[in-house]
This record gives C-alpha cells, structure tokens and sequence, in this order.
C-alpha cells in the first residue's frame, strides 16, 4: 500500500513540476520544479525494487533517492522527512503512531533546514499539519489546512532560503517548497483517508 | 599527508573548479584539495553523492574543511558529512565563510600545519 501511495505522490510532483518551477521563479532560483521532477523520477524507478518491504524501510530508501538525487536543497530537506518518517514509523502503525511520526520528522526538517515556522518555507505547512494530525482531524480536514497554510505563506516574508535574499519583495507570492508539502500531503489524504 | 584536507562545493562547476585554482596558486601541493560543482544532471545545484566523493579525495588525517557558496550547497554538505563513515565524521566541518575568500585562508591556514579548528576558526572570521 505504502508504494503506491509514493507512487501517487511522485506522479503528482511530476504532473506541477512546471507550476513548481514558475513558483521557484518568482522568487527564487527556479529550479524547485525541475529538482523535485528528477528526484521523483529517481523514486518511481525504485519502487519497484521496495516491493512487499516494511513502509520504514520503504520510506528510508525513498529519503535516500531525494537527498541523493534532487540536487538542490529540496533534497536534503524532503530526503529528511521521509527518511525520520521511516525512522519512526512502526511496521503497522495506528492513528497516535504516524502523527508521533510525521511530528518527528517535521522536527527533523526543521533542523536541517535550521528554519522556523513563519519564515516562509515548507515547515509554514508542515506545523500546521503536524498539529491537525495529532488533534485527531479527518484526512479532508487535514488536506484543506495544508492547502489553506500553503496560501498562508503568500503574504509572508522569507526569512530563510534564496527567496530571503529578496526581502520584502518576496511578499505576494507563495513559497514553493510550501506548494510541494502541500501536493503532497494532499495525495496521502486522498489515498488513505487518515 | 597530514595538513587539513580543503572541499570547494558550489552549486556552478565553474565556480567550484575556478576557486579550486585559487587555492592552488596559493598553496600548490601542501593542501589535499578537492571540488564538487552541479547537481547530478550536469546543472547547476549541488550533488551529495559528488560531495562525499570530493571529501575522499580531500582526505586527510587532520580532517576536512568544507566551504559552500549557498543554501542547497550548505544542507548537501551536511548531509554528506553525515552519510560519511562514523570513523571520518568527526574530522570533517563545514565553515560559515565566503566561498572564495574561505577557501584560500582556509587552504593557507592548513599549509602552515594548523588543526582543523583553527582552519575553520580563520575562514569563518574572514564573514565576522
């Protein structure tokens, strides 16, 4: 099941790779599209060789692909996410598990990222939805915030990443790696109705 | 050989090789010095895989100084270190300093025989 969730996943990213990138091009180097493409990319022709292995060590070799593969900071940063998913997730993981889980790996993107919420990056949609999951929210609920955040990050400033070097002028348009968290979570609460 | 290996890692191959040649001109042979430039398409980004290669071919006792030029290149250098073998992992830092200008003091520092934390100390005043 956890493949072909990433499967969906992965398609999706590749599907606004373009969108992705005119996002990145506003205010920043515009290559988000792109790099998370060619990362994606790099996870589907793994998959297979994943097939019937337990989600954590599923989610470890996907981390592995992003970090080794997206070749921008998306990398290391989503790398994180999905290898501390896969740290923490137990083999049959209840509700409490995988919002322990998803909580532990935002806490690690942070520290990868050495970034905070409301600077204008993915975590301004991961708190949120750290936060839903662990209150118990329905998988719409929970792809409604995550959108809702993704927006959320328009009118900020960014404080942190290339788009920080924009200043003020960063204001207006939304983060993209916020877009990306955002798609993402979206297509897991399609899939699994959490 | 024993001085602080010098790891160049910008997101441009140009830039990585072209401050490579700085050090170079600096220090010649006395400093074990490696580059990596462009993500895994040939583009402009930075590879983690290529990073850890760099770091092995910089390698040296007294450790390894890594410089970056921006964000991609700094959480890439990260996480290679951290992927590197518990036993190296210790040995290798990645220095808050200009890219350019850290390189060659960094290199400089490390021909005259200094640790690593003085290597890194003196880049990373070069951006106090």
């Amino acid at each position: 099941m956890i493949e072909a969730i990433i499967q969906r996943v992965a398609l999706t990213i590749i599907a606004e790779a373009e969108q992705l990138t005119a996002l990145d091009q506003a205010i920043g180097d515009g290559d988000h599209g792109l790099n998370m493409k060619r990362g994606m990319e790099a996870v589907l022709a793994e998959l297979p060789k994943l097939a019937g292995k337990p989600p954590g060590e599923v989610l470890k070799a996907v981390g592995m692909q992003l970090v080794m593969k997206v070749g921008g900071a998306s990398g290391p940063l989503f790398g994180t996410f999905a290898m501390e998913l896969g740290k923490t997730l137990p083999a049959e993981p209840t509700r409490a598990d995988l919002a322990a889980a998803f909580a532990a790996a935002v806490a690690a993107v942070a520290a990868r990222g050495k970034s905070a919420a409301g600077q204008k990056t993915m975590l301004d949609v991961l708190f949120p939805v750290a936060a839903a999951l662990s209150a118990g929210a329905s998988a719409p609920d929970i792809k409604a915030k995550a959108h809702a955040a993704a927006d959320g990050t328009i009118p900020m400033k960014a404080i942190r990443g290339r788009a920080s070097f924009l200043g003020d002028r960063s204001i207006g348009h939304m983060d993209p790696g916020a877009r990306s968290s955002a798609l993402m979570i979206a297509v897991v609460c399609d899939a699994c109705g959490v | 050989m024993s001085n602080v290996g010098i790891v160049i890692v910008s997101h441009s191959p140009k830039i990585a090789e072209g401050a490579a040649d700085m050090v170079r001109q600096m220090v010649g042979d006395s400093v074990p010095l490696a580059f990596a430039g462009g993500n895994e398409a040939g583009g402009l980004g930075t590879s983690v895989a290529a990073i850890m290669a760099a770091i092995e071919r910089a390698w040296s006792e007294a450790g390894v100084a890594i410089l970056v030029d921006l964000g991609g290149a700094e959480s890439n250098s990260e996480m290679a270190v951290e992927l590197m073998p518990e036993e190296k992992r210790g040995r290798i830092t990645v220095c808050n300093a200009p890219l350019v200008e850290g390189a060659v003091i960094a290199a400089t520092e490390s021909s005259g025989g200094s640790s690593l934390a003085d290597v890194k100390r003196t880049a990373e005043e070069l951006g106090a």
